[in-house]
């Protein structure tokens, strides 16, 4: 939690007219989850058109706010979109911004006429003085927000407040709480050495996976599962061989590929794993966003107890509370109402 | 001439030796502990049919068979076909700075792989429209060239084949702006680095036809290649259909650089570097460069592979330790050699 330091001590200067524009007077800047902000943020009622800089942030917007969403930063599948809030089914993809390799220009930007740019996701210096380039040039305000699971409680707070929707923040910043509350308790009752050992498979062959501390892998540290990959050091994705997968022997592998969970289950090459013999392969849901990751948004909070209750049998949910609480994630946060067949094929994986 | 091409017979011995000591070790070490015992026992009971390796776990089996047999097997045929074509191109084009991708054989597979990781295609897929890609790219730069009458003709080949490359190069940069961030990238970016980590006995067994059958006009060809060194009026003086054995040399080092290139991903500096030791080895004559080269190019890539497999807890990317191996080696061996000719 140093690096989280030095970025809340970096953000610290940009945020302080911030603070006293609009946020809650006395909250402490280091526990913020908003890493920096630039230019004179307009008021809350002020701020109808949103433009965000990538997938998560877009991600966090549809769920608070979905009205103010300008466009989405990635190409959102048709099957995705079906399960996305009426008010953004539609939209158009209109491009990345700064630090994510942008695909965007600021004349383009301000031809979109936002009122607020918003991002979300690991804050770095080098991301943080790109943010400040955009809105010195383009005179728009910008709002960075940290993206950690952790984080989700108190970001949906405080970019609901930011964004005029503090009620609704508070609804969705509870259902996030409860889950992490859940996520808890399991982790205290298991001690570590006792949790499942999880390898998540990703890319097209399942040799690309996230070493410790990366972002794509806290769902699983959430849902009580031990990432074999953690051993080889930290860092984002690695590619790794089959040779190291077999030695790591995992009790449980998790992937949102539906093809590459097929393969592994059916390769000769994979039959030797612990996991694979036991069947305990998991295809994750990815409607509208990735349960685990891909891109590690809000998404992963339903994730987190799908998981948990596939690692922790008896620990957390059952089956049918768990399709209780998918069908309330869903209302709740996406305000779609899914029926009996699309749960099924939801969670099948089929959706 | 060096003091070493001087005694070719120890030449050979030494690089039959090294290759032979590479692949033991490339068997013998890896992410899986496998027990020297072990592992002999898996190979006599597969190779002599005893059975001894009833008593093995099954992961011992898949790990040596399926998994470092066929790697080890991929990274010889890649590295001989990339330092055999390598050698070929440098005669045929009169120049040391030539590698295997100078005609665009790299860029078109690299943007037809980066296109099918893009479209989410299966991986087989991928390596299909690498293939094709790479193919069709070479084919683009020999058809301009040919339209052009009034240079030299390998002049213009090499640079039709560097104006396409950058052309290719820029829609690779294009697709991995417009890619997944989250998934497709770093797909792409390991892919463009190379690597053998994904190689299964299945991919060997589509690609390694093409890789040999580009070898075979090499190896009958080579007396005549040495005369593509001299100028074409020398050449053409000398009996030799100066365009139609560059054809046929093109068509059989891009088929072969192809196909490796779709099995293997982006493996730079072999095709470049390894025909240079070769010949500061046993020198410039084909007949002898081109066997020296298909034996270092498999040693130097069996060597770098096994490396990228143990040296850190992750895959390290071929395309970073060929380097890193490759050019200290390289300037070593530039400057031992220099010395004592």
């Amino acid at each position: 939690m140093k690096r989280r330091a030095l970025l809340g001590a970096l953000g610290a200067a940009p945020l302080l007219p911030l603070l006293a524009a609009g946020a809650r007077a006395g909250e402490d800047a280091a526990n913020s989850t908003i890493a920096a902000a630039f230019g004179r943020l307009p008021a809350p009622a002020d701020i109808r058109r949103v433009f965000v800089g990538g997938a998560p942030a877009s991600a966090l917007l549809a769920v608070l706010a979905p009205e103010k969403l300008l466009g989405w930063p990635w190409n959102v599948s048709a099957e995705a979109r079906a399960w996305l809030p009426p008010a953004v089914r539609e939209l158009p993809q209109v491009g990345r911004l700064a630090g994510r390799g942008s695909t965007m220009s600021n004349e383009t930007l301000l031809q979109l006429q936002p009122d607020l740019i918003l991002d979300v996701g690991t804050v770095d210096a080098t991301y943080i003085s790109a943010m400040q380039r955009v809105a010195e040039q383009t005179g728009l305000p910008c709002v960075l927000v940290h993206g950690q699971l952790a984080d989700h409680p108190a970001q949906l707070r405080e970019v609901g407040r930011l964004l005029g929707v503090a009620a609704r923040g508070e609804r969705l910043a509870a259902w996030a709480e409860k889950t992490i509350a859940l996520s808890e308790r399991v982790r205290a009752a298991v001690p570590p050495e006792k949790r499942p050992r999880v390898y998540y498979a990703r890319g097209a062959g399942g040799l690309e996976t996230g070493l410790a501390g990366s972002i794509n892998m806290e769902t699983i540290d959430f849902a009580g599962g031990r990432n074999v990959a953690a051993e080889a050091g930290r860092g984002g994705i690695a590619k790794i061989s089959l040779e190291q997968v077999l030695a790591w022997n995992p009790e449980v592998i998790v992937t949102q590929d539906r093809e590459l969970a097929r393969r592994v289950l059916d390769d000769p090459l994979w039959r030797p794993l612990e996991a694979v013999r036991a069947r305990r392969v998991y295809l994750a849901p990815t409607r509208p966003f990735g349960w685990l990751d891909v891109p590690p948004s809000v998404n992963r909070l339903i994730g987190v107890r799908w998981l948990l209750t596939l690692l922790h049998p008896g620990r957390a949910d059952d089956a049918a509370s768990l399709r209780a609480a998918t069908a309330d994630f869903y209302r709740l946060f996406y305000g779609v109402e899914p029926g009996a067949a699309a749960l099924d094929a939801l969670l099948g994986g089929n959706a | 001439m060096s003091a070493s091409a001087l005694r070719p017979a120890a030449a050979w011995l030494a690089a039959s030796a090294a290759l032979v000591a590479v692949l033991v070790a490339a068997f013998a070490v890896g992410k899986f502990p496998v027990a020297p015992g072990d592992l002999l026992r898996s190979l006599a009971g597969r190779l002599l049919g005893t059975g001894t390796g009833a008593g093995l776990p099954a992961a011992v089996d898949t790990v040596v068979w399926n998994i470092r047999l066929p790697r080890v097997a991929a990274g010889i045929v890649v590295g001989a076909v990339l330092a055999a074509a390598g050698a070929a191109y440098q005669g045929m084009f009169r120049n040391p700075l030539v590698s295997p991708d100078i005609l665009g054989v790299s860029a078109g597979a690299g943007l037809g792989a980066t296109l099918g990781i893009y479209l989410g295609l299966p991986l087989a897929f991928v390596q299909g429209v690498a293939f094709v890609g790479g193919l069709l790219a070479v084919a683009v730069v020999w058809r301009i060239a040919s339209l052009v009458q009034r240079h030299d003709p390998v002049l213009v080949l090499v640079l039709a084949g560097v104006a396409l490359g950058a052309l290719l190069g820029a829609g690779i940069s294009l697709v991995k702006i417009i890619s997944d961030p989250y998934t497709q990238l770093p797909t792409i970016t390991f892919w463009l680095l190379g690597g053998l980590n994904q190689v299964r006995p299945s991919d060997l067994a589509a690609t390694a036809p093409a890789m040999l059958a580009g070898l075979l006009p090499m190896a009958l060809l080579r007396w005549r290649i040495n005369l593509l060194s001299l100028a074409d009026e020398e050449a053409a003086a000398l009996g030799v259909d100066v365009g139609r054995l560059r054809l046929v040399l093109v068509a059989a080092a891009t088929l072969s650089t192809a196909a490796a290139v779709s099995l293997a991903g982006i493996v730079g500096w072999i095709g470049l570097v390894v025909p240079h030791v070769a010949r500061l080895l046993v020198g410039p004559d084909f007949s002898r460069l081109l066997p020296a080269s298909l034996l270092l190019g498999a040693g130097f890539l069996v060597a770098t592979d096994t490396l990228a497999r143990i040296v850190a807890p992750i895959e390290l990317p071929l395309g970073i330790l060929t380097a890193v191996v490759g050019a200290p080696f390289f300037l070593w061996l530039l400057a031992r050699v220099g010395r004592t000719s």
